[in-house]
């Protein structure tokens, strides 16, 4: 028996949300007194995979077959199971990020594994398995209890804070047959913004809404942001008029955010935009409106104008910072 | 071409959340009931888009008892052709998953639609799910979905960005904002919804392999501490000092 992590890779990179998910899978590996195996599809760095070791996984199977670069579901599948059955994994972690919401679903499929999808704790094992997850998209939690024998995870990232320590994995590599003919969706282009931080994965979002007044304005979103270190965001109005990309879009029908300090600029906060953002550790909201309900959602507030108090406080940031 | 979407009853986005029975249930006391928006506005919309540029029958299935006929029909009378409800209730997604399966598998469809996830459970499994038990191949969280002759262009979310994806029919979609614009049922729509076919379908034997224990909600705020805007030195300090955050 043991824990399987699958640990996703961009460019060779093994991501942040992935180190969380194998530093999980490790917890829950000691909780369960066996070990945790990570498995990485693709090529990756071999110092970076034995560098799986200090978020606690043991092994690192890696199959470094180039036809899994990109990430094809079904094959996916295929090899996550096979190394699921070669380590006799009981539990299976994946991150609940845009692969672990392509892929756990389908080795629970395959292997009848109950899956908690988007849990934010460890499991409790004093009565069944069970692990709290986010429902109503993020307004409640539920208390899962997974009957079946074998058990999927995938855990919300930003949620469990990593530590790396010095210890390195045995990196092994795994070679399960794969056929041509399972590669059924072909990616033939990658529109990326290389050098943005992903906003599922940043721990500080600065967002902007209709406050703002016009794409024009962005310029002090993206300064304090980067003052901060920050992605930056938007509100649903900001998106669907074409001031910011869709992909900025944070709320109940775009983006679900957990950063560990979100800045909202100019946004009233509806009900559906706290959905996308209410998992923030520390809210900040500056808004002209005292009576912006999302006031009531924050932890710091400044009721003030945005194009005055914006600047102000990426200079009070930069000159904390030591930048100026 | 023969198209299924899957659809779910949601409480609106606006529904008070709130729990009963030793906070084990939903509670649905004055509580508006729609289509799952991701089903409804993205996968239901892009499917009677196909249907009116290349032509396709669009069915609609949902798993869930007499209570779900309402959004049944606002579906119908959207667009869709056949509406099959499979009379079971369930939490679990493989349930969910299997039920829609046995249905697709006995129907053959050539394009299986679902939302990307619902809005209560987030679960964002049930379209990897059926995929997996047709074997079929599955792209998740797509924002955009051209067809051309059998080949299916698609672009699916990815961090950061997007991927432009190219499959071969029958595939299964989970679809995002993108996809299609919201559209609200006509006149004309809601009458032809009265005399469309809803059957209902018995389920099939299939396990389940989680249970929900219980729900809790959110610790409330301790409430917001306002800074003075003429002091913003101050928010940096207390994100420093004392939320640690900066």
């Amino acid at each position: 028996m043991s824990v399987l992590i699958f640990a996703d890779q961009a460019e060779g990179k093994i991501k942040k949300a992935a180190l969380e998910a194998v530093q999980y899978g490790a917890k829950v590996a000691a909780q369960l007194g066996t070990t945790a195996t990570a498995v990485v599809l693709g090529a990756a760095d071999a110092a970076e995979l034995a560098a799986l070791g200090n978020y606690g996984a043991t092994k690192v199977l890696h199959a470094a077959d180039a036809r899994l670069h990109e990430v094809e579901s079904t094959v996916y599948t295929k090899v996550i199971a096979a190394a699921a059955e070669k380590e006799g994994a009981a539990v299976i972690i994946f991150p609940h990020n845009f692969d672990g919401k392509a892929i756990a679903p389908r080795v629970s499929a395959r292997l009848k594994a109950g899956l908690v999808a988007g849990a934010i704790s460890y499991p409790d094992t004093s009565n069944g398995f069970v692990v709290k997850k986010s429902v109503f998209s993020g307004k409640a939690f539920a208390n899962v209890n997974i009957t079946s024998e074998k058990k999927i995870i995938s855990i919300i990232p930003n949620t469990f804070a990593v530590s790396a320590g010095t210890d390195t994995a045995t990196v092994e590599a795994f070679s399960p047959a794969i056929n041509d003919a399972d590669f059924k969706v072909k990616v033939v282009k990658k529109n990326t913004l290389s050098g943005e931080i992903p906003l599922t994965e940043a721990e500080i979002i600065v967002s902007g809404g209709r406050g703002l007044k016009g794409p024009e304005n962005w310029g002090m979103v993206e300064d304090l942001a980067h003052a901060l270190g920050a992605a930056t965001a938007s509100s649903r109005p900001v998106a669907d008029a074409g001031w910011r990309p869709h992909h900025e879009h944070v709320g109940q029908t775009g983006l679900t955010v957990r950063p560990n300090l979100y800045i909202a600029i100019g946004i009233s906060g509806a009900i559906q935009h706290l959905a996308g953002v209410n998992g923030s550790k520390v809210i900040v909201v500056i808004n002209k409106d005292p009576e912006a309900p999302f006031f009531k959602a924050a932890d710091y507030g400044i009721v003030g104008d945005a194009f005055e108090v914006v600047p102000r406080l990426t200079e009070a940031v930069k000159k904390y910072k030591g930048l100026n | 071409m023969k198209i299924l979407v899957c659809i779910s009853k949601t409480p609106d986005t606006t529904a008070k959340i709130a729990f009963t029975d030793n906070n084990t249930k939903f509670n649905e006391a004055g509580v508006q009931f729609i289509i799952n928006p991701y089903d409804e506005w993205y996968a239901l919309v892009r499917a009677l888009e196909l249907k009116e540029t290349v032509g396709a029958d669009v069915h609609l299935v949902t798993v869930g008892g007499a209570d779900c006929d309402p959004i049944i029909r606002k579906a119908l009378a959207l667009g869709g052709d056949h509406a099959y409800r499979i009379n079971a209730s369930s939490g679990d997604s493989f349930y969910i998953a299997s039920q829609i399966a046995a249905h697709a598998k006995e129907q053959q469809y050539d394009l299986i639609f679902t939302g990307k996830e619902t809005i209560d459970y987030n679960g964002s499994g049930i379209g990897g799910m059926v995929a997996e038990l047709l074997e079929l191949p599955y792209v998740s969280i797509a924002a955009k979905f051209d067809l051309n002759g059998t080949k299916a262009t698609i672009n699916r979310e990815i961090e950061g960005g997007e991927e432009v994806c190219e499959v071969e029919l029958p595939v299964v979609v989970s679809c995002q904002k993108g996809m299609a614009e919201a559209r609200i049922p006509n006149m004309r729509g809601i009458m032809a919804a009265k005399t469309k076919p809803l059957t209902v379908v018995e389920p099939v034997a299939a396990d389940s392999l989680t249970s929900v224990v219980s729900f809790e909600l959110p610790p409330a705020k301790s409430g917001v501490k306002l800074i003075n805007a003429d002091n913003v030195e101050e928010l940096v300090k207390l994100l420093h000092e004392e939320a640690k955050v900066i």
